[in-house]
């Protein structure tokens, strides 16, 4: 049952790279990633790839397969031909370390600038109560297992370094989806989605849904949702209102002051 | 070479939710914490747990509550837990599981709004705290965010968020500092380096939580992910702590068997507990046959008994799909080895004739998803194969129950790496309650200890000299062992010779393997350069798993009775005697393992009076059945 493959892997540090050929040896039921661990055993022992638990729950061996992004343990050796070559490269939004390891600190910074859960002050620990229906709309956004693909899709950052200041990207603005949803959480999170975050910046292409292994809905489920709720408050006559009486009153104040 | 150098209060070993809650714990007590991990942060292991954390909350069956929780725990462990971690968790699981919620966990509900609770192996009630079965990740994508709020507060009360509490991901630590060379001498600090740059790092710190994990990864079978090599397990040891229990090693009953490059992978035991069965190849449901003695009152006799236990468990004993792990285990690796095996070495493990497909892909989401991307079997419609697969360890680091403090003055151990709550076998959902439990108090010991120093200890820079020595040696050594070829032959040696039954003459020949392959692995060689070299990693993680596999193989071969995750081909039963020993192991100056016998103490007069006579009788000694009785008429 087993053959050789042909895989063509980036390698390389500190900014320079090429792609590599190597011949390796395939069995059935195997994943790409356990590939690479062959390899990394016979034939590169310095070959750099992040994984953990190689079972799709942890999210670390993102990489992009034929130009995909993809989980590396999840990717079946069977959806491809025996004499098709397999080209692996590292995620192209994040800068690499070496080989396959990509710094992916922007998304630990991201997830640092998004205001934590808030609940109200007068719940205790043990007083929660929510229904089911109430708690699956974020739950579904909790399913996350951060393998950063649908960030590392997004147009607005992928090919575009300069947007990443202003953009959470989709990972993170679901993040805020998911907090916006929560039964519980008490903070006004649509302004912020809007203008520090980028909310405005996705023209929901669904690349990000695409990619996620773990089959969330981030676009039609998160985003769009989240984007509503932003213009519900913008264009709410009454919201209007009390923030035009509001903006007079503290411009005036600043004037007499 | 240069060695980074940083000064914490607390230094945590891993990031799994141990490790968080300890460093939650620290930094809320106002101590400088550092989280240095092996992985990117929330990646750690934890992430696989599936099924629930275990608190007697009582919102299924308000029947349920510490008492209750406290017993099965014990039985679980065939009652050679240490009773008093035993107690501590029972009595504070609800409110750690409560504290997640407050953090903003999403746990599913009941209908009346309150967290929703499962079934589970050997739990008398619904006690499981849930999401769908992807438990292990909400709990440590919580706990990853309360360090977040925290590193938020911190920012606005100091300006910069890493004041009181930063990750130091993907940094491995290899050797723990301590102030002198005397057992007893104080931590002073940890050394490593850094995955992804390979330099050198020195953290200075008077107290060490360690909460590393387990020790998967020395066997090949696995549910285990790369990160368990034992690296807690080993720096207590070589640092002067005692480990404790080592020869029990859990087999969780239902890993997948096939393809191949998969097995080992876990399918939680929410399968079971939502209602699945287990069937052999004569399409038998063959656990009715291995309810062992000890369980004969408590578990179905019948399908129909069993069946009908789903809906109403005041009336009717739980089947024993869901007896203890070890026991389910056992009864699959018999039936595999007469023959009675699935295609592919397993039994079947059938959900699909037994609930619609809906309410399977509705709570078994990660199952699902699992089975159909790996293997192409779809559990709604056709039985999964499963077979035992190594999965926890509970021997661990000898600690203080109520402060997780080691024998060694600053040196704290929690969750999997520490040993004794979960005697010779811990029940499922017993380890995520765990972890939260001994986290936080490991966290609180951390930080009392220094409020109680008069000076912080100070490392010798020979020493430092010393591990910067060890972890560059397989860099600069060409032409030397390959390591990974050593790694495979530990794993086959361990899953052969040290698995789930133990023959004296195997282990002792696993032994002789153990010896051989420390010589190569002190002789191994990694190609290439310091920046995110695997290969070089494995090289150091060799030491610590050889470590730990002799000391398992070691007690393993001592202990002669079968209890729980230690089962021994010519002592199939449990001894009384046995059961009020613990098999203690330390490593000599010159690294020799040695492993002593040590006395269990009894347990305090208000836990054993929560047992009756009849149970007790089942594990004690005459002597103690003595005590027992002189205390029930002196009450």
């Amino acid at each position: 049952m087993s053959y050789k493959a042909n895989f063509r892997i980036w390698r390389g540090e500190g900014g320079e790279g090429k792609l590599e050929d190597f011949v390796v040896e395939v069995n059935e039921g195997e994943v790409v990633l356990d590939v690479i661990h062959r390899l990394q055993a016979t034939q590169t022992p310095d070959l750099a790839v992040r994984w953990n638990c190689k079972a799709g729950k942890c999210g670390s061996c993102s990489m992009e397969i034929n130009g995909r992004p993809k989980l590396g343990c999840m990717t079946r050796m069977s959806t491809f031909t025996e004499d098709e070559t397999i080209t692996v490269t590292p995620m192209r939004a994040f800068p690499v370390i070496k080989d396959l390891v990509t710094d992916v600190s922007f998304n630990y910074q991201k997830a640092r600038e998004i205001p934590s859960f808030t609940p109200p002050d007068n719940v205790q620990p043990g007083e929660y109560r929510m229904q089911q229906i109430d708690v699956e709309r974020s739950q579904e956004f909790r399913k996350c297992i951060e393998c950063f693909m649908c960030n590392n899709v997004c147009h607005v950052i992928r090919d575009h370094e300069e947007n990443k200041a202003a953009f959470a990207g989709p990972r993170f603005l679901m993040r805020i989806a998911e907090l916006d949803m929560h039964p519980y959480d008490v903070a006004d999170r649509k302004d912020s989605a809007q203008e520090e975050h980028g909310l405005g910046y996705c023209n929901i292409p669904k690349c990000c849904t695409e990619v996620c292994p773990e089959h969330i809905k981030i676009t039609d489920n998160a985003l769009i949702p989240m984007k509503e709720r932003v213009v519900d408050r913008k264009y709410d006559p009454l919201v209007w209102l009390g923030n035009k009486i509001f903006k007079r009153s503290s411009s005036t104040g600043s004037k007499t002051g | 070479m240069e060695i980074e150098r940083h000064e914490y209060d607390v230094v945590v070993i891993g990031a799994g939710g141990a490790g968080l809650r300890a460093a939650i714990e620290a930094r809320q007590q106002g101590k400088r914490t550092a989280i240095v991990c092996k992985s990117l942060f929330g990646k750690a292991h934890t992430v696989m747990a599936e099924g629930g954390a275990a608190a007697a909350m009582g919102n299924v069956n308000s029947a349920d509550n510490w008492m209750v929780h406290f017993r099965d725990t014990i039985r679980g462990g065939k009652f050679l837990n240490n009773w008093r971690m035993a107690e501590l968790h029972a009595k504070e699981a609800p409110d750690r599981v409560w504290e997640l919620e407050a953090w903003g966990a999403l746990f599913d509900r009941t209908k009346d709004g309150k967290i929703s609770q499962r079934n589970f192996g050997g739990h008398e009630y619904p006690r499981l705290a849930h999401v769908g079965d992807r438990t292990g990740l909400e709990l440590i994508r919580t706990l990853q965010q309360r360090v977040v709020a925290l590193q938020q507060e911190d920012e606005k009360l100091h300006g910069d968020a890493e004041a009181y509490i930063r990750v130091f991901a993907e940094c491995t630590i290899t050797e723990l500092l301590k102030e002198g060379s005397a057992e007893d001498s104080p931590i002073s600090g940890a050394f490593g380096y850094w995955r992804e740059t390979g330099r050198l790092v020195c953290f200075d710190a008077p107290a060490v939580v360690l909460a590393t994990g387990g020790i998967g990864k020395s066997y090949t079978v696995t549910s285990n992910s790369w990160e368990y090599t034992g690296d807690g397990h080993a720096l207590a040891l070589l640092a002067g702590a005692k480990l404790i229990n080592m020869e029990f090693i859990q087999f969780h009953p239902t890993g997948m068997v096939w393809p191949p490059s998969v097995r080992g992978i876990l399918v939680t035991e929410s399968v079971r507990g939502d209602g699945g069965v287990l069937r052999n190849s004569e399409g038998k449901r063959f656990m009715f046959d291995y309810i062992p003695e000890v369980f004969k009152d408590k578990y179905a006799t019948t399908e129909e008994e069993g069946d009908r236990w789903y809906n109403d468990q005041a009336n009717n004993r739980r089947p024993p799909e869901l007896l203890p792990r070890d026991e389910v285990a056992r009864a699959i690796n018999s039936e595999v080895k007469a023959g009675r095996d699935s295609p592919h070495g397993g039994v079947f493990l059938d959900v699909s004739t037994r609930l619609p497909a809906a309410e399977i892909v509705k709570r078994l989401p990660s199952m699902h998803h699992q089975f159909k991307e790996l293997a192409d079997v779809d559990i709604t419609a056709e039985p999964m194969e499963v077979g035992p697969t190594c999965h926890y360890v509970m021997g661990g680091v000898e600690v203080d129950a109520d402060t997780g403090a080691s024998s060694v003055p600053g040196l704290f151990a929690a969750g999997e790496v520490s040993g004794g709550m979960h005697g010779s076998n811990r029940l499922g959902g017993n380890s995520l309650s765990d972890l939260l439990v001994f986290g936080r108090r490991a966290g609180a010991g951390a930080a009392e200890y220094i409020d109680g120093l008069a000076a912080r200890p100070v490392t010798a820079e020979e020493t430092l000299k010393n591990a910067e020595i060890e972890a560059m040696a397989p860099l600069a050594r060409t032409g030397g062992e390959n390591p990974y070829e050593v790694h495979h032959e530990l794993q086959r040696t361990m899953n052969e010779l040290v698995g789930i039954i133990r023959k004296p003459e195997e282990v002792k020949e696993a032994l002789e393997v153990v010896e051989k392959l420390k010589e190569r692995a002190a002789n191994a060689g990694a190609p290439g350069g310091r920046i995110y070299n695997p290969g070089w990693h494995l090289a150091i993680d060799l030491r610590n798993m050889l470590l730990v596999s002799e000391c398992v193989a070691r007690a393993a071969l001592i202990r002669e009775e079968s209890r729980g995750g230690h089962t021994r081909d010519d002592f199939p039963g449990m001894s009384a005697e046995w059961r009020r020993k613990l098999l203690r192991c330390g490593v000599t100056p010159d690294g020799e393992v040695v492993v002593e016998e040590k006395q269990q103490p009894p347990m305090r007069d208000d836990l054993i009076k929560l047992f009756d006579r009849a149970e007790l009788s089942k594990y004690v000694t005459a002597d103690e059945l003595a005590d027992f009785d002189a205390l029930v008429k002196e009450s």
